[in-house]
């Protein structure tokens, strides 16, 4: 369901009194339908308006929150089944388990790894959202020490046992901390939802692989008067996977274009199932791991709880999520203009490239990791590579003489040595004409700066 | 032809150590995604729908039932392999996904070779390969005998006019080895030279009479009128290639079904930009033609083609680097989730080089014939103590 402006403008106050810090109401509306603005922003509403529209502006898939502070994560809101429609929201949160049978220094040395995850590409850092806690021992002490253990860690954590009794012993550690509970099924859930209520905790349905169950329990939570839900229909491995696909994209159909509230939650994948009597060795049931991963967040998992933690396995996932959950409205470009990297003085080399965002951020890490020291003047070619923008035309000798100009590189340095990107070889000679400046033409991927520079700087 | 002009790229490296095998593939990719961002942004959301699919109406309050939609179109069934090869089906759905109706064909992945040994190519490649790189018909053996391959693709690379030039004759005395090595349906694959493609095409065609191989490809940049009467006069089918574009692959499908082609024998090459390098723009195109097509879309209504190789020329995929772990590792896996993701939006084959990449994506890309709940699944109901460690 997408949400335009015209249906939020119909019922704004329509008297651009601009209390909200918008201009207009319209204004405020676009920003609302775009959700970059809190409703609670417009203090002149009146009520019945009020409700209509938090209902319209609800999301198809309600937004649930795991942990508290700063390290809480937000998973579901989506509105569309398809990306190119609008956009997905809140990428889904990636957790790994540890289990409460582990050795101290075993447990001690993987909540460490989870916590240390980190690959940056384009940019961002990527790492992982929450620590899930498995009741392996089925032990409520030793569930209880795990989750005390664990908890120092300062990660939303997913509390996964279906004994009550081991629940609630770690609930009362931890239950001020929003952790997501783990699950409730046909066999416990008063006992369950009992707990969700009293410790105001997210709480996890987990119906394998029998949909219309999975609604009728969904709609014994709700009417409860739980709200914040989470659906795991199941997740299966080998042929398996085709079922856990079906109903993945059946819930969130239901979801979306039935508006139907027993399924209008995020819906939980579980990788680590995978590692489950495999019979392969350690790194094809990793890649077999990730696969399942990437399967279901390719079709609306919302959160997923991988095993294997090696960082080979998580990087293609990490990288999946990143892709998919970018914005596809937004240009993907950054600001021109001029970037300093490392100690730059008067005598440090000047780089060019375009503004191109994949460009820019793999010139970015490599000169970061070559601990160059340059300016980098990043030119507008209205989001292009280099190669498409010279052909374009947008990287001619006028473009970037005006950006060696008024980017103030003249005041920075005491030389005039511009290197540009190697896929600018044939724009060189015009540039120096028009410029004056001398044009050296630098490697043409930029994993080679370093060495250029080394060699020629 | 962009992962051609990668693999020709790798070709001129080839003393390189295997760090620099791939260092201009980054530029390649950039070059083949930015039409894409330049197209598709900003206009994503006015797709044209011709005939929306039906939405069946809200079931009474409490009964679950399955959101099966009709679709107004069918996407042509293309026959690959026919004469003195064994027969392999592409597309035929009439459906989005199989609990709607499983599709009829399953996704097929087609194993790349080469008409010249390939030092450039990927060391964990090479690995199973390195034997047999002399000769396309031992290389394409070893993939259908030892790694079950259905179908081959045969990458005239050495026809390139920077590579080793070699005629359109040449080009068809490969062709005709690798016919007599094995007996699976074959893509052939020009070196990604414009001006030369066509003439090779037509020549590998002609020695390939009546074999119904897939003839890669016909693009606006080329003379894609020979291409198409190529495959019309020697009874194959055609790919054809546009730029992450709706529109662009909407003309030139149309213009080569005025060159007297059907659907029947087209299939659709939508341009895979790897994971991490651009994978959402071709989410984007694939999920929209795909959905035009079952809404009605005649001019899409054709399987579509995956270069999944181009995976290889991701930097985490090959970069030595011992923070991210192994490059033997990465590798395969870069492979297969780009393949993944592109099978998850309806791509029908899969042009691929890794041996465990393929069968994983095989694996996956099976279930989509069967019917929802006919599978026998483990029991999962006790995860949480059932897993180890
Ligand atoms: S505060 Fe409300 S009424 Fe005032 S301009 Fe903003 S949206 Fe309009």
């Amino acid at each position: 369901m997408i949400v335009t402006a015209m249906d939020v403008y119909k019922l704004l106050p329509k008297t651009n009194c601009g209390i909200c810090g918008e201009a207009s109401c319209m204004a405020f509306a676009t920003k609302l339908s775009e959700k970059e603005m809190e409703l609670s922003l417009c203090t002149q509403m009146m009520d019945e308006e009020l409700e209509k529209l938090k209902n319209i502006l609800a999301p198809a898939v309600s937004e649930v929150t795991i942990g508290t502070g700063d390290k809480a994560i937000t998973i579901g809101g989506d509105e569309v089944l398809y990306r190119y429609e609008l956009t997905y929201y809140n990428p889904t949160a990636l957790v790994v388990d540890v289990s409460d049978d582990l050795e101290e220094s075993e447990l001690e040395e993987r909540v460490k790894t989870i916590k240390d995850t980190e690959f940056e590409r384009t940019g961002e850092k990527l790492t992982l959202d929450a620590i899930a806690i498995r009741n392996k021992s089925g032990n409520s002490e030793k569930f209880v020490e795990t989750v005390k253990k664990v908890k120092d860690a300062n990660l939303p954590l997913l509390l996964c046992s279906f004994n009550p009794d081991s629940m609630k012993a770690a609930l009362k550690i931890v239950g001020s901390d929003r952790p997501l509970i783990y699950a409730t099924t046909e066999y416990n859930i008063e006992e369950m939802a009992a707990l969700a209520l009293e410790y105001d905790c997210p709480i996890t349905l987990f119906i394998p692989n029998d949909l219309d169950k999975m609604k009728e329990l969904s709609n014994v939570l709700r009417s409860k008067g739980i709200k914040d839900i989470v659906l795991d229909p199941g997740t299966f491995v080998d042929a398996g996977i085709g079922d856990s696909l079906d109903n993945f994209i059946m819930i969130r159909r239901q979801a979306i274009e039935e508006n139907d509230e027993d399924f209008r939650f995020p819906i939980m994948g579980v990788p680590a199932v995978t590692w489950i009597s495999s019979k392969e060795d350690k790194v094809t049931t990793g890649m077999r791991e990730a696969t399942i991963a990437a399967t279901l967040m390719n079709k609306y998992a919302d959160i997923l709880i991988m095993h294997g933690a090696d960082i080979w396995e998580l990087i293609p996932v990490l990288t999946l999520r990143q892709s998919l959950y970018t914005d596809p409205r937004k240009p993907q470009a950054v600001d021109p203009g001029i970037y300093e990297f490392g100690d730059v003085n008067e005598n440090s080399p000047v780089l060019m490239t375009t503004n191109f965002a994949l460009t820019y951020y793999t010139v970015e890490g490599d000169l970061k990791s070559g601990n160059v020291n340059c300016y980098l003047l990043v030119l507008d070619t209205g989001g292009r590579a280099v190669d498409v923008s010279v052909a374009g035309n947008q990287l001619n000798a006028k473009s970037v003489t005006d950006l060696i100009r008024n980017s103030g590189i003249e005041n920075g340095v005491n030389h005039q040595k511009l290197i540009i990107p190697g896929l600018a070889a044939p724009v060189s000679g015009e540039i120096e004409d028009e410029s004056g400046w001398e044009v050296m033409v630098g490697p043409r991927d930029s994993s080679g700066i370093p060495d250029f520079l080394t060699e020629k700087w | 032809m962009d992962k051609m002009m990668q693999l020709l790229k790798l070709l001129e490296k080839t003393d390189y150590i295997e760090i620099n095998e791939f260092r201009m593939d980054f530029d390649e990719l950039e070059f083949h995604l930015m039409p894409a961002v330049q197209q598709i942004v900003g206009k994503t959301r006015e797709e044209s729908i011709i005939g929306k699919e039906v939405i069946p109406s809200t079931p009474a309050v409490g009964e679950f039932v399955p959101p099966v939609h009709e679709y107004p179109g069918k996407i042509a069934e293309v026959q690959l392999g026919a004469g003195t090869r064994q027969t392999v089906y592409l597309g035929g759905q009439r459906a989005l996904y199989r609990f709607e109706e499983p599709q009829p064909n399953p996704p097929v992945v087609t194993f790349d070779v080469f008409d010249i040994p390939m030092p450039g190519l990927p060391r964990p490649i090479r690995e199973h390969f390195s034997d047999v790189m002399d000769h396309p018909g031992d290389w394409a053996k070893k993939a259908v005998h030892d790694f079950g391959a259905n179908m081959v693709t045969i990458h005239l690379i050495g026809t390139g006019p920077k590579v080793m030039d070699k005629s359109p004759k040449d080009a068809a005395a490969d062709i005709e080895e690798v016919l007599q090595a094995v007996d699976v349906p074959l893509v052939i694959g020009g070196s990604g030279d414009p001006k030369k493609d066509p003439i090779v095409l037509e020549k590998a065609a002609e020695a390939a009479e009546g074999e119904r191989c897939l003839l890669a490809s016909a693009n606006l940049d080329l003379d894609y009128k020979k291409v198409a009467k190529a495959a019309l006069d020697y009874n194959h089918a055609v790919l054809s290639w546009a730029i992450t574009d709706v529109n662009m692959q909407k003309t030139l499908n149309r213009y080569l079904m005025k060159e007297g082609l059907k659907p029947e024998d087209i299939v659709m090459d939508p341009t895979t930009c790897a994971l991490g390098y651009g994978i959402e723009f071709s989410v984007d195109v694939i999920t929209r033609t795909r959905l035009a097509a079952l809404r009605g879309d005649k001019d899409l209504q054709m399987p579509m083609s995956s270069g999944t190789t181009n995976a290889w020329g991701s930097r985490e995929a090959w970069m030595k680097k011992d923070e991210w772990g192994p490059t033997k590792y990465r590798g395969p896996i870069w492979e297969i989730i780009t393949g993944l993701t592109m099978m998850l939006c309806g791509v029908d084959i899969f042009m691929m080089l890794h041996p465990l990449s393929v069968q994983i994506l095989k694996e996956i890309g099976d279930t989509f014939t069967r019917n929802y709940l006919t599978t026998k699944v483990p029991d999962i109901s006790e995860w949480i103590t059932q897993l180890e460690g």
